[in-house]
């Protein structure tokens, strides 16, 4: 039984969404936060009746939340299911996953999102807000029925893994969408362009004798996009950026009032294109692992990406977690399917930004916590993301420089398919509470 | 540097002065387990390779072509790209050798998920082959296959990547013609974009100290060896024009067109693309070319290459075939270690 009352003591509380760096308590009652106390101030003492937990050299942190995830259910509950995505969530850090409709059959009607939910009652540690579908069956030929969808609970419409080809139907999406409230995601792709593409077109791919995939096909579709949203004042929300000339054309938009908001994943803001050809130490040259859509890029996109997070371009860093079974993977490069299992690194990844050895720019342990919360859950008009008195207890401590070792067989995903197995990693989540529950822990 | 004295190969006479002419390239073996592609070979081995595959060629002149170096060893050849003298050139190199040599049929219809190459690597490992000798449509495939098997992996060719193979008997049949690699100017004409032959010869002739030009149109050279040459692991000139790529070339090598680029939208038409950039009696005097003329093979006659220059005094073609035997030879000789002797079995 857990205490009805739990006092996280004497930690490092980060909160961007109060702009609160500062030591103290924060004291939960049942599902909510009923108190933050500075250590500066007079907290008050504890009660016998309340359940201690020593955040002493911890960072008390609102709970993550990642508004691209893969869970697999329905369908494909050989990569994931709900229940397994959702531990490999709160391990991560995650108390609210949003995930996306590339399931089998396809998320796009109002009772698959009911069934997302009914399921995640029963089997899940951690919210999940599921995302419908904008065209049915994902197919980019008649919009799926957006308003019913949003209705029964669908946070956001996306038709992720292929990008809206008609530019007309994305038009008439971003439009109908106002009903709703809710942003339309694209994942920002012009096939043609891609033409088979299985990595960064550039110096690798060129070495390697790999397909490549150039920028300019994400950055084409992201272009269009952003006049299409510009045009009928639709809510657009940009998944997976991963160019520096798609951060510009972003930042020139927000610019210009165009209602749009952008994500980033840990992986593109880490690793890049090289790890394709194993320079990078402990990796194997054509690693399967390294496969991702959008794929790893350049230095130089990296670096844009950082920069984009912390000038606050992009908005949320999310996992694009996408889970996969060892026969998905263990073939040639080409026949690989796209994705890396990234939930449960995306913190120690994280990490490598706050204090770079290599050059990069430095981002702060409060910018990504912010991209992590308050800047995710504004981006689907989410009330999440937040330490403040009366909010949900959803909060993670996090140890920032305890070091750890990726396993991916001691993963709580299903998929093990992660280029950074082995890699040493800085930052562990020790806790993660969902609704005032502890769904994850890991003692020192 | 001074020029090194032929070294000894184990105990086998493998003396001979066609090592010369590397400007101080010791010939070196530090034993190595596959040949994947040229990229991680040091300038010394590529040279012992070389002086290794001259004795060989010696071999392959005797009357009985046949020492027992390589006896009791089984080497299977898995091909799933059509292959013609590359295949048999290295089942050729392997009896000469007295190994066994068995051609393992790919299925190449029922490739899903990768499932049939992992398999057919167990089923080759239950079997018990020494050397896997593979050619696959996917770049990259031999390093799928390398870490699961105790057998040696020789790339014959993979996806667009590496074809080491290739490159080592082409410049064994440069350095054969012209007595030297360093500062020979080779020039590379075609479908670079997708050819493992241009990449493996790079890395060989760079590593060598040659200058290589790669000359094709836009479409069918890589986009960052034209637009930042300079980020290029290795100084090779980029030209979209042939004449100026055949200017004061020591060595032209035609790479094949593959007629689906047509339809790939790569180039307009087969015709403009001979037009532009097949090699020809004309054009190689117009250069004031002296240049010999290669070509991996098969070859499009009349496409990237006319018949008379294919068959013509500069062509080297055959002996690039023929030196493929030897460099192979050179290649299985030296995966075991080149301790056996290279005498005759007769």
């Amino acid at each position: 039984m857990q205490a009805a009352r739990i006092r996280i003591a004497n930690g490092r509380i980060l909160d961007p969404s109060q702009e609160l760096d500062e030591r103290g308590d924060v004291v939960i009652e049942n599902d909510r936060i009923v108190g933050v106390h500075w250590a500066s101030g007079h907290a008050p003492a504890s009660s016998p009746a309340e359940r201690v937990v020593d955040a002493e050299s911890l960072v008390v942190a609102p709970g993550f939340v990642d508004l691209h995830c893969h869970l697999r259910e329905p369908g494909l509950e050989y990569k994931e299911t709900i229940a397994t995505g959702t531990r490999a969530a709160a391990a991560g850090g995650f108390t609210t996953v949003c995930c996306m409709p590339n399931t089998e059959p396809t998320l796009d009607t109002a009772s698959d999102i009911e069934w997302i939910h009914a399921v995640a009652h029963r089997d899940a540690v951690v919210r999940v807000y599921p995302i419908g579908a904008i065209t049915k069956g994902r197919l980019g030929i008649e919009l799926a029925e957006l308003a019913d969808m949003g209705r029964a609970g669908a946070v956001a419409f996306s038709d992720d893994g292929n990008p809206v080809r008609s530019g007309k139907l994305l038009r008439n999406a971003l439009s109908y969408a106002r009903i709703t409230g809710r942003p339309v995601v694209d994942h920002c792709e012009d096939h043609d362009l891609v033409d088979g593409g299985v990595m960064h077109e550039g110096s690798v791919s060129s070495r390697l004798g790999l397909r490549g995939a150039p920028a300019e096909s994400e950055e084409a579709a992201i272009a269009r996009d952003l006049a299409l949203a510009q045009a009928v004042g639709g809510r657009l929300h940009l998944a997976h950026v991963s160019t520096a000339h798609s951060i510009e054309l972003v930042r020139d938009a927000k610019a210009r009032g165009t209602r749009v908001t952008a994500e980033v994943t840990p992986h593109h803001l880490v690793l890049t294109h090289a790890w394709v050809a194993g320079f990078e130490e402990g990796v194997t040259r054509y690693d399967t692992n390294c496969r991702v859509n959008p794929p790893l890029r350049t230095e130089e996109d990296r670096v844009a990406l950082i920069r984009g997070v912390a000038d606050g371009t992009i908005d949320a860093i999310a996992t694009d977690h996408a889970p996969h079974d060892v026969v998905d993977k263990n073939c040639e490069f080409d026949r690989a399917a796209p994705g890396i299992s990234g939930l449960e690194t995306a913190f120690g990844l994280l990490m490598r930004l706050v204090a770079p050895t290599n050059g990069d720019p430095a981002l702060p342990l409060a910018t990504i916590v912010r991209a992590l919360t308050m800047g995710a859950s504004r981006a689907f008009n989410l009330d999440l993301g937040t330490l403040r008195v009366g909010a949900l207890a959803d909060l993670v401590l996090l140890d920032p420089d305890a070091h750890w070792t990726v396993d991916v067989q001691r993963f709580h995903s299903k998929g093990k398919n992660s280029p950074l197995d082995g890699q040493d990693l800085r930052g562990i989540v020790r806790l993660t509470m969902v609704g005032g529950k502890i769904v994850h822990e890991v003692p020192r | 540097m001074q020029v090194q004295a032929p070294t000894m190969i184990g105990r086998a006479r493998a003396e001979t002065d066609s090592v010369q002419g590397f400007d101080g390239l010791a010939p070196c073996w530090p034993g190595r387990r596959h040949v994947l592609d040229l990229d991680d070979f040091a300038p010394g081995e590529i040279v012992q390779v070389l002086g290794t595959a001259a004795t060989m060629k010696e071999i392959l002149q005797r009357p009985i072509k046949k020492v027992p170096t390589l006896r009791g060893k089984t080497i299977v050849t898995m091909f799933y790209e059509s292959s013609t003298r590359t295949r048999v050139s290295f089942e050729v190199a392997a009896k000469v050798l007295g190994a066994d040599a068995v051609n393992v049929a790919a299925p190449t219809s029922s490739a899903t998920k990768g499932e049939s190459l992992i398999n057919t690597v167990q089923t080759l490992q239950a079997i018990g082959a020494d050397i896997v000798v593979m050619r696959h449509p996917q770049s990259g495939a031999p390093w799928l296959v390398a870490p699961r098997v105790h057998a040696a992996v020789i790339n014959a060719g993979d996806g667009w990547h590496a074809h080491p193979t290739q490159a080592l008997l082409d410049v064994f049949t440069i350095h054969e013609h012209l007595g030297r690699v360093r500062g020979v100017r080779v020039t590379i004409v075609g479908d670079v974009l997708h050819s493992r032959v241009a990449r493996s010869n790079i890395w060989a002739l760079t590593k060598l100290g040659a200058e290589v030009t790669v000359c094709g149109p836009p479409t069918l050279l890589p986009r960052d060896w034209l637009l930042e040459p300079s980020r290029l692991p290795w100084a090779v000139r980029v030209c979209e024009r042939l004449d100026e790529a055949l200017d004061g070339a020591d060595v032209v090598m035609a790479l094949r067109l593959q007629r689906e680029r047509q339809h790939g939208g790569l180039i307009p038409s087969v015709r403009e693309y001979s037009h532009l950039y097949g090699l020809t009696t004309e054009r190689l005097r117009q250069a004031d070319s002296s240049a010999i003329v290669m070509h991996p093979g098969p070859m499009n006659e009349g496409v990237e290459i006319a018949p008379d220059v294919a068959h013509g005094p500069r062509s080297v073609i055959e002996a690039q075939v023929t030196n493929g035997v030897a460099v192979r030879m050179s290649l299985l000789y030296l995966l075991f270690g080149g301790e056996a002797a290279l005498e005759r079995s007769d």
